[in-house]
């Protein structure tokens, strides 16, 4: 049986939420950049539609055309390059679609980790992960994660393509580097070395985060020889903070854990201070600082496998 | 790679319930409203519109998506499934029996998204533990039940399918 309902018949009710926009399907990214280019302002890329389509929902955001880089092929494509050891994750990829990655399972478990935990499984089947970077809300999982890595961001323009680190992608909460009408490609993600190890934790009451926090170390005859703190959602933007990694160099596990030790309250102290804690409706921006501090300890020793913070107080 | 008529309406057909709907829309149309609002298929709400609550949850390609928050557009070509399609003539889905046998809704409102969404979860993992049900059943919010009896249900469910 076939329903159709002719077009003079339209209800006057529908589309009351987003004024109308033309829907366009471009097959390579460079007839997305040239309709971009074509559009100016009164054009957006569209991919999931998670954030987009709230904001323009809630008339925070209003576009004539979207550019659906969906259509646009391979834009789904998530390349593991054995060769490489990198992970390249295509405009189009799902979060759903790294978290049920083998692929990522095997070689990049904190992602598959985090991935499962970003806000629910509906949002993780359609939203994407560059949609998620390129619409810079601070309260993100990946653009905290990716930082332990030293992801790549992947950019093409009408003027050529570009490479920038991830952490330099966000400007500011809904601001980022991107020029006008360049797009975000691929985000390359270079495996860890057999030796590192790593963790991520967050923590919140809504769906986005109120605290994201990575740690990555490398241990070399028991002591700190790298470490990677990437900390996320309490302020503007998520970064790495060097100078607390600083800190944990030629350090050993005891060293950094035992009761007493000053390591991680000083590198709490300057991670609390780089991150640039705002007050929102996810907390206050002293809790926040104070979360920086709880869990730089709790991802620390749960990357080293040391025992959870009250056990250790306990013993 | 232009779909359109001129007047900026999408000819999409999709499937629903089974059944083969082909219609004109909107770009800007939301799944939610197509649903209820052009095919009167009353049983995905809209609560939270948002993303946030599940009561506007769907399977489109065995997919739970908030349909709230998600174009009709996007579901051209798809197989969507409601609350509405889910029984087999007058004999209930097992998720659908295993909610009355355990008593796992009160008001209601947010049963079709719930039922969804743990179809959705069983088709991926037949048999997946407590905690599984707990972590994938998260972002479908009841306000009634206080959500013991729909993990109970859900495992239930599970348990009965023989798998």
């Amino acid at each position: 049986m076939s329903l159709t309902s002719p077009r003079s018949s339209l209800p006057s009710l529908e589309c009351k939420l987003i004024p109308p926009f033309r829907m366009h399907e471009p097959e390579t990214v460079a007839d997305a950049v040239s309709l971009l280019g074509q559009h100016g302002d009164d054009a957006s890329l569209y991919a999931g539609g998670t954030e987009l389509l709230l904001a323009m929902k809630e008339g925070l955001l209003r576009y004539g055309h979207l550019v659906n880089l969906k259509t646009v092929s391979g834009s789904d494509r998530l390349d593991y390059d054995t060769s490489s050891g990198e992970l390249h994750i295509g405009p189009a990829v799902t979060h759903r679609a790294l978290e049920l990655s083998p692929e990522v399972a095997a070689n990049f478990p904190l992602i598959t980790q985090a991935e499962s935990k970003v806000a629910n499984v509906r949002v993780r089947n359609v939203g994407t992960l560059c949609g998620n970077l390129c619409f810079a809300e601070p309260h993100s999982d990946p653009a905290t994660f990716l930082l332990l890595y030293n992801a790549r961001a992947e950019l093409q323009g009408s003027s050529g393509a570009r490479t920038v680190p991830v952490e330099q992608l966000a400007a500011g909460p809904y601001e980022t580097c991107l020029e006008e009408g360049e797009i975000l490609t691929s985000v390359s993600v270079p495996q860890f070395g057999p030796d590192m190890k790593a963790a991520y934790q967050k923590f919140g009451y809504h769906q986005r985060p109120t605290i994201g926090l990575g740690v990555a170390v490398r241990l070399e005859n028991d002591a700190v020889a790298e470490a990677r703190i990437a900390v996320g959602s309490v302020g503007p933007k998520a970064l790495r903070v060097p100078e607390a990694e600083e800190l944990f160099l030629g350090k050993t596990v005891p060293d950094i854990l035992s009761p007493g030790a000053s390591v991680l309250d000083e590198a709490g102290r300057l991670a609390a201070e780089a991150a640039q804690p705002m007050d929102d409706l996810h907390g206050a921006a002293d809790y926040k600082e104070h979360l920086v501090r709880v869990l730089l300890e709790r991802v620390f020793a749960e990357a080293v496998g040391a025992a959870p913070t009250a056990q250790r107080s306990a013993a | 790679m232009s779909i359109k008529h001129q007047d900026g309406t999408i000819p999409i057909e999709l499937t629903v319930n089974g059944r083969e709907v082909s219609l004109e829309i909107q770009p800007q149309l939301m799944l939610l409203d197509l649903l209820r609002d052009r095919l009167s298929l009353k049983g995905a709400k809209r609560s939270c519109d948002l993303q946030v609550c599940g009561a506007c949850t769907i399977l489109v390609d065995g997919k739970a998506v908030s349909s709230c928050t998600y174009l009709a557009y996007e579901a051209r070509g798809a197989e969507v499934l409601t609350i509405e399609g889910l029984a087999d003539g007058n004999t209930l889905h097992p998720m659908q029996q295993a909610f009355i046998d355990n008593g796992a809704f009160q008001c209601g409102f947010c049963t079709p998204g719930m039922i969804l969404a743990a179809k959705s979860l069983l088709d991926e993992t037949p048999r997946p533990s407590e905690e599984k049900v707990k972590e994938y059943m998260e972002g479908n919010i009841c306000r009634c039940t206080g959500y013991r009896k729909i993990v109970e249900a859900i495992l239930d469910a599970a348990d009965k399918s023989g798998i």
